[in-house]
């Protein structure tokens, strides 16, 4: 059999890498701007139950709702500040809470209302849109897109994304690249040349090849190092991958990790995603070393659970939830936001924790000192409707 | 009925072979005959099927028995008894074989059924009411689901298909039915459990009227209520009026149970939420959204709707609706192969449907994992809502690396003695540009041109 020497793709059906995919983990996006400051934003999807990560132990009312999940001591969490305890599954950030590099926005919920969709839910936290029905902004872009075409100098490699899927945060006008750490493509330039011309005419595939002959010869995407960090913990790959291109040109990163929807076995499931959470967190921080103390995580859920556990020892769609931040940057140890509690009167239709603020408010303050985005325009483009009132500031 | 339908929409328009099969089915192949038309697609979808036996897999029964085996072998680990762990090793390869195999028959009737569409509709409903495998134990049902709830019930009603994908051991595990209790009922009240919201949520969300709908949470909670009862034990779903919560529920306005348990009140509610308005609306759109637009006409969907309202929401009525309608005959490229689709129809473009019967378990962990590298687990979507109908969530550039390198490959290793010339006008229709026309004629090896034809838009699309 005659094999061409001028292969047209060195490939063959066997390849090199397989990962068994996890519903914990979908993959991510990258951007980059031109300033020393990085945020990585992580979407939480399924909606995490803030009040079993960050729990209300001082609530006297908490034992009322919860019998089979524990909190506080006897789920030996940690106290941060005599009210609030972390879950034990995110004690390896206790560290960084004692370095003021860990604080939540806490009883904080986006506009979105009452149906309790996740899917409305997670596509209208990455829109940041404002209808309370969840109707997206007539543009369907992501806020993070936004803010990328509010800077200057924002080119192609400002927005770098990372992952098979596309996360809505950073779909938009703005230029977006993206790539996933379990990728290669590996062609001649005679082969790049002849598909070039087979995606001329459709610009989908034409703009996603772009970007795949680019980056697959620039990232050393399947190298062994990194499938073996796949294999290990796909966080810890994707949180490591991020790092990457924030050590580069990169600025801003965002992927998700799943898993937060715990209609059941609350304490069983939910440690699975926190440790994927606590442990993209501490990646990026080994990973980032000195850029450590220039960057922001912000780790945000469509929406929080139902005060009370359900009949099957977990916890059913809610409203207000809570924001984690980390980071070098951040003004840490804190709790922001007011505690609504958790009286039957208090809550969200005798149901939900009450959200006292908006989850947008804290993002915005964060990109506002972050990337030194003025306030009018946080208000209008990037977070439309959004009042941004006396909200604290959380950058350092 | 469909001669009744036919008369009444006037002339059916004409569609062609590669549209009917590609938009429809699972494309074309030199060597595996298909239908030419709609009528004799529809007439054969109300036929038996001979794959059913030729590629039948384990019952739910047999899969329970050998979960229960599972759980006695565990139980014996637990107390250190001779060969338990060797046993639970033997028995867990064999349920990961019994999955493997579960997505082989899956892909190879895929590849070899003359009726692409049956394959399709059954890929579509099985999203539709979409069980994702987050385990073992639901990905073994899952198996059973595919065939049981859903292949057997795509030419009855929609109402079928909703209550046996409602009541199917699969679903019941997968959005923990099974362990929700009436908070009032007889064992709720002994064992102080209650009420899990969620298959009642995604039911309405997702399953039938759809999240913009005008159910509210106060529905939601109502139909938990009312779903209580279904439960899953040795024999599978089975209701267990211990744990169903007496009294009425008020769902949608109308009321339903009473002071006795019974199946049928849930039955009486699945039924009236098939023939809601929203819920023909948001099926119709569904439909639409998947073979034909992602932005599909008013008129095709209306026209969807109207069928599905005035046939009772039988299935074969909606689909002749739909396969008739202008839309449906219209030029293809709107919307981008799911990587399964984009799979099988490789493998049949190549002529390899019978082959794909006989690879090694090896071959298939290769097309399982390259197909997760476009972006699609089969069975295992990320969440309840199944897999997207964008072509841009499935085109970027790492999937489309994906897409690339797995086709480049299989032309590579099946493709040196096939002519891409005469192939690619066999397996696409005549609106092929000129550029790939040519592009497939012009490399140094047939094969290159076979990988050219393969990865092209034109074969990615439909």
């Amino acid at each position: 059999m005659s094999i061409s020497r001028r292969k047209l793709l060195k490939s063959s059906l066997a390849f090199s890498c397989s990962i068994a995919a996890s519903p914990l983990i979908t993959p991510m996006v990258l951007a980059s701007v031109p300033t020393n400051n990085r945020l990585v934003v992580i979407i939480l999807r399924g909606g995490m139950d803030a009040l079993d990560v960050l729990q209300p132990y001082g609530d006297k009312n908490l034992s009322l709702y919860r019998k089979n999940i524990k909190f506080g001591e006897a789920a030996g969490a940690h106290d941060l500040n005599g009210f609030f305890a972390l879950n034990r599954h995110l004690g390896d950030l206790m560290p960084l809470w004692k370095n003021g590099q860990l604080a939540f926005a806490n009883a904080v919920a986006t506009p979105y209302r009452d149906k309790r969709s996740h899917f409305d839910g997670q596509d209208f936290l990455e829109n940041g849109g404002f209808a309370k029905n969840g109707s997206l902004t007539s543009a369907s872009d992501g806020w993070l897109n936004r803010m990328i075409s509010l800077m200057p100098n924002s080119n192609i490699e400002t927005a770098f994304s990372v992952g098979r899927q596309r996360l809505l945060l950073l779909e938009g006008q703005a230029k977006t690249s993206s790539w996933s750490p379990d990728s290669s493509l590996d062609l001649s330039d005679e082969a790049k040349r002849l598909l070039e011309k087979l995606f001329k005419k459709d610009q989908l595939f034409a703009s996603a090849a772009k970007m795949a002959f680019d980056l697959s010869g620039k990232i050393d995407g399947t190298a062994d190092g990194n499938m073996n960090a796949i294999r290990a913990s796909k966080a810890e790959a994707l949180a490591n991958f991020a790092a990457q291109r924030l050590n580069e040109e990169t600025r801003i990163a965002a992927f998700s990790i799943g898993g937060f929807d715990t209609h059941r076995n609350q304490s069983n499931n939910l440690p699975r995603a926190l440790n994927e959470l606590s442990s993209a967190i501490l990646t990026l921080k080994k990973s980032l070393g000195a850029n450590w103390d220039k960057t922001t995580i912000l780790a945000m859920s469509e929406f929080g659970r139902t005060v009370a556990e359900n009949g099957t020892n977990g916890t059913d769609h809610g409203t207000g939830g809570a924001m984690l931040m980390a980071g070098g940057a951040i003004k840490g140890a804190k709790i922001y936001g007011k505690w609504a509690g958790l009286d039957e009167s208090d809550l969200y239709q005798r149901r939900d924790l009450m959200p006292t603020g908006d989850i947008r408010s804290y993002a915005a303050s964060a990109i506002r000192d972050i990337f030194s985005i003025e306030k009018s325009a946080i208000e209008s483009t990037i977070f439309p409707s959004l009042d941004m009132g006396n909200v604290a500031k959380i950058i350092i | 009925m469909l001669i009744y339908l036919r008369a009444k929409l006037g002339k059916i328009m004409a569609i062609s072979k590669p549209i009917l099969n590609i938009r429809f089915g699972y494309g074309l192949s030199p060597n595996e005959p298909a239908f030419d038309n709609v009528a004799d697609i529809l007439a054969d979808l109300k036929k038996a099927d001979p794959l059913d036996n030729k590629l039948a897999r384990p019952s739910l029964k047999e899969r329970i028995n050998l979960y229960e085996r599972l759980r006695k072998a565990r139980r014996e680990e637990k107390q250190n008894k001779s060969n338990a762990t060797r046993n639970l090793k033997v028995i867990r390869k064999k349920m990961q074989q019994w999955v493997a195999e579960d997505i082989k028959a899956f892909m190879v009737r895929a590849a070899i059924s003359k009726n692409g569409f049956r394959e399709r509709l059954v890929a579509f409903w099985a999203d539709n009411f979409t069980v994702s495998g987050r385990n073992l134990e639901i990905m073994l049902a899952n198996g059973a689901y595919t065939n049981e709830a859903i292949r057997a019930n795509i030419g009855g009603k929609f109402s079928d298909l909703l209550k046996a994908s409602a009541t199917h051991t699969a679903m019941l595990l997968f959005l923990d039915q099974h362990v929700s209790i009436g908070p009032n009922s007889v064992a709720g009240k002994n064992r102080k459990k209650g009420l899990n919201e969620n298959l009642a949520r995604e039911i309405l969300e997702l399953h039938t009227m759809g999240v913009g709908a005008s159910y509210t949470q106060v529905d939601v909670r109502e139909f938990a209520k009312l779903l209580t009862g279904l439960s899953v034990g040795k024999e599978g779903f089975h209701f267990n009026p211990r744990i169903s919560e007496p009294g009425k529920k008020t769902i949608l306005g109308k009321t339903y149970g009473g002071a006795k348990p019974n199946l049928r009140h849930i039955f009486q509610f699945l039924d009236d939420l098939a023939m809601h308005p929203e819920t023909a609306n948001h099926i119709a759109k569904k439909l639409a959204t998947h073979f034909i637009s992602e932005n599909p006409s008013k008129h095709l969907v209306a026209t969807i709707k109207q069928a599905y309202l005035q046939s009772c929401g039988d299935l074969m009525t909606i689909y002749e609706a739909m396969l008739t309608h202008e839309d449906s005959a219209k030029p293809m490229g709107g919307k981008v192969k799911w990587p399964s689709e984009y799979v099988i129809s490789a493998i049949r473009a190549l002529g390899l449907g019978n082959e794909l019967a006989n690879v090694t378990a090896k071959d298939l962990r290769n097309i399982h994992s390259s197909m997760i590298l476009m972006g699609q687990d089969l069975f295992r979507p990320a969440g309840p809502d199944g897999w997207s109908e964008k072509a841009s969530y499935w085109i970027n550039p790492p999937s489309l690396a994906a897409r690339i390198n797995w086709a480049g490959g299989l032309a590579f290793e099946y493709g040196q003695e096939l002519d891409p010339r005469i192939l690619i006008s066999q397996v696409l229709d005549d609106n092929v540009s000129k550029e790939l026309l040519y592009a497939v004629g012009d490399t140094e090896s047939k094969w290159e041109g076979l990988a050219l034809l393969l990865i092209s838009p034109e074969f990615n699309r439909r």
